[in-house]
């Protein structure tokens, strides 16, 4: 018997594949059947020590379409931390308000340092570079529902490979499922070494390209990232990589027919606005499953599941 | 007398840490608060060995280390020897064991580690990869070699 109940939801390295099956499963019934009395009662600490209006909503989304309430603070400037509460006080008060709290924090470890603090769970949202287990979650339940399934697919990571947290937890969690990954990236921002000994312990296949098009009909997943500027100390080879994984509607023709894009979002000219029309953008529906993902975790961690 | 035979002289009650690899003492004493023993310390530094080309050695007046500081020596320098003196004599010798923890005293290299922001105790676990040690931080995730590691918890 799986138990979620009062359960934090803080790494996605801390569930065996048994438990993600049944997080997709619980989020893919509450998408066909909403249960808006689910939560009739219970109170939602959404904490936000950083602000991202797009998580900040989806989890509070979540809550109240589950008929439960909202508290908390979207911007850290409201909150006593800046006159140096530490961050162990504030989720002591909060959590003695809320019945479970979601949390986005800079420094990374926040939300593990929060749990410590909080009897109630603690759900994180992103804890700087480290981990954002509900994208994690929101992306496999996208993989499975465009694909019937999730093992022995095949997926490219696109872009910035070496400093994306949701490649990372994504392609741990992947480790599960026998997928065939290729990882294209320029060679400054390919997938780091301590993911790759992951895939050989866990015997994944994978191979390594800075081209994208030659990847392009091999796979069923193509889950495209952005590459920031600031992660070049020198512009000029900023400028060199940019463009080069850009893409384009015309670059679709002869990929497999069931490719669905995958984007963690917000993008920026990664995928071009002509690939919206195309059978394959799936990452719109992608965010929306979001909400059905974060559904879910409250379900579970307050023991409805 | 030779400095080295200055060094490795008896002391009457007390530790000798031997094997310690070159260059790791100082920081050994740091993290064993060696400065603020009332008795004597002894170092040396660089000193000839046979199996590890050059060595490190402290000697400690009047104070035996105990096994959770002998396991902090073992994080800087896996190779140490512990000696235990009575009265000039060795009485117990043994190597220094890694932990499958750490806790409090290794301070995340990580800069945007909770830990490095709140009072708090860190807590590393222990991978070994054949002689590589590596630290892995329950908080940030983040894998560290031995040599990222600069700072420690006094
Ligand atoms: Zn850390």
């Amino acid at each position: 018997m799986l138990t979620f109940k009062n359960r934090d939801i803080l790494s996605i390295k801390e569930f065996t594949k048994e438990e993600i099956l049944h997080v997709l499963k619980v989020a893919s019934a509450l998408k066909k059947k909403p249960q808006p009395k689910l939560l009739d009662g219970y109170v939602l600490g959404s904490c936000f020590f950083e602000p991202s209006t797009r998580t900040r909503l989806s989890f509070e989304t979540a809550m109240q379409r589950l008929g439960g309430k909202v508290i908390g603070f979207a911007d850290p400037n409201v909150t006593s931390t800046k006159k140096g509460e530490t961050l162990y006080d504030s989720i002591k008060i909060i959590s003695q308000y809320a019945d479970v709290i979601a949390m986005r924090h800079p420094l990374e470890g926040a939300a593990r340092r929060a749990a410590e603090a909080s009897e109630k769970p603690i759900i994180n949202g992103g804890d700087g570079a480290n981990q954002h287990p509900s994208q994690t979650f929101l992306d496999l339940l996208s993989i499975q529902e465009t694909q019937k399934k999730l093992e022995n697919l095949s997926i490219a990571f696109v872009g910035d490979l070496k400093y994306g947290r949701t490649v990372h937890s994504l392609a741990q969690a992947l480790c599960h499922f026998n997928s065939r990954v290729y990882c294209v990236a320029p060679e400054m921002l390919q997938m780091p070494e301590y993911i790759l000994d992951e895939f050989k312990l866990s015997r994944i296949k994978f191979s390594l390209h800075s081209e994208l098009e030659p990847i392009l009909p091999k796979v069923d997943i193509l889950y495209m990232t952005r590459i920031q500027a600031e992660r070049f100390g020198d512009p000029a080879e900023y400028e060199k990589v940019k463009n080069a994984y850009v893409l384009t509607a015309a670059m679709l023709k002869g990929v497999k027919s069931n490719l669905k894009i995958l984007h963690p979002l917000p993008r920026v000219n990664e995928v071009a606005p002509d690939v919206d029309a195309t059978p394959y953008a799936y990452y719109f529906q992608e965010a929306e499953n979001g909400l059905y993902v974060r559904e879910a975790l409250f379900g579970l961690v307050l023991g409805k599941f | 007398m030779t400095p080295q035979e200055l060094l490795v002289s008896a002391i009457k009650d007390g530790t000798v840490i031997d094997h310690i690899t070159a260059g790791r003492a100082l920081k050994i004493i740091r993290v064993l608060r060696l400065p603020d023993h009332k008795k004597v310390v002894t170092v040396g530094l660089n000193l000839p060995s046979r199996a590890m080309g050059h060595k490190d050695l402290i000697k400690v007046e009047g104070r035996e280390l105990t096994p959770e500081e002998a396991n902090e020596v073992a994080l800087l320098a896996p190779e140490a020897s512990i000696n235990i003196i009575k009265n000039y004599k060795v009485t117990k010798k043994f190597k220094v064991q890694i932990p499958q923890t750490i806790e409090r005293v290794v301070v995340c290299p990580n800069p945007k580690c909770i830990t490095n922001f709140e009072r708090m105790t860190t807590l590393f676990s222990v991978k070994r990869y054949g002689t590589v040690i590596k630290l892995s931080c329950k908080y940030c995730e983040k894998i560290f070699e031995q040599e990222e590691i600069k700072d420690y918890n006094l």
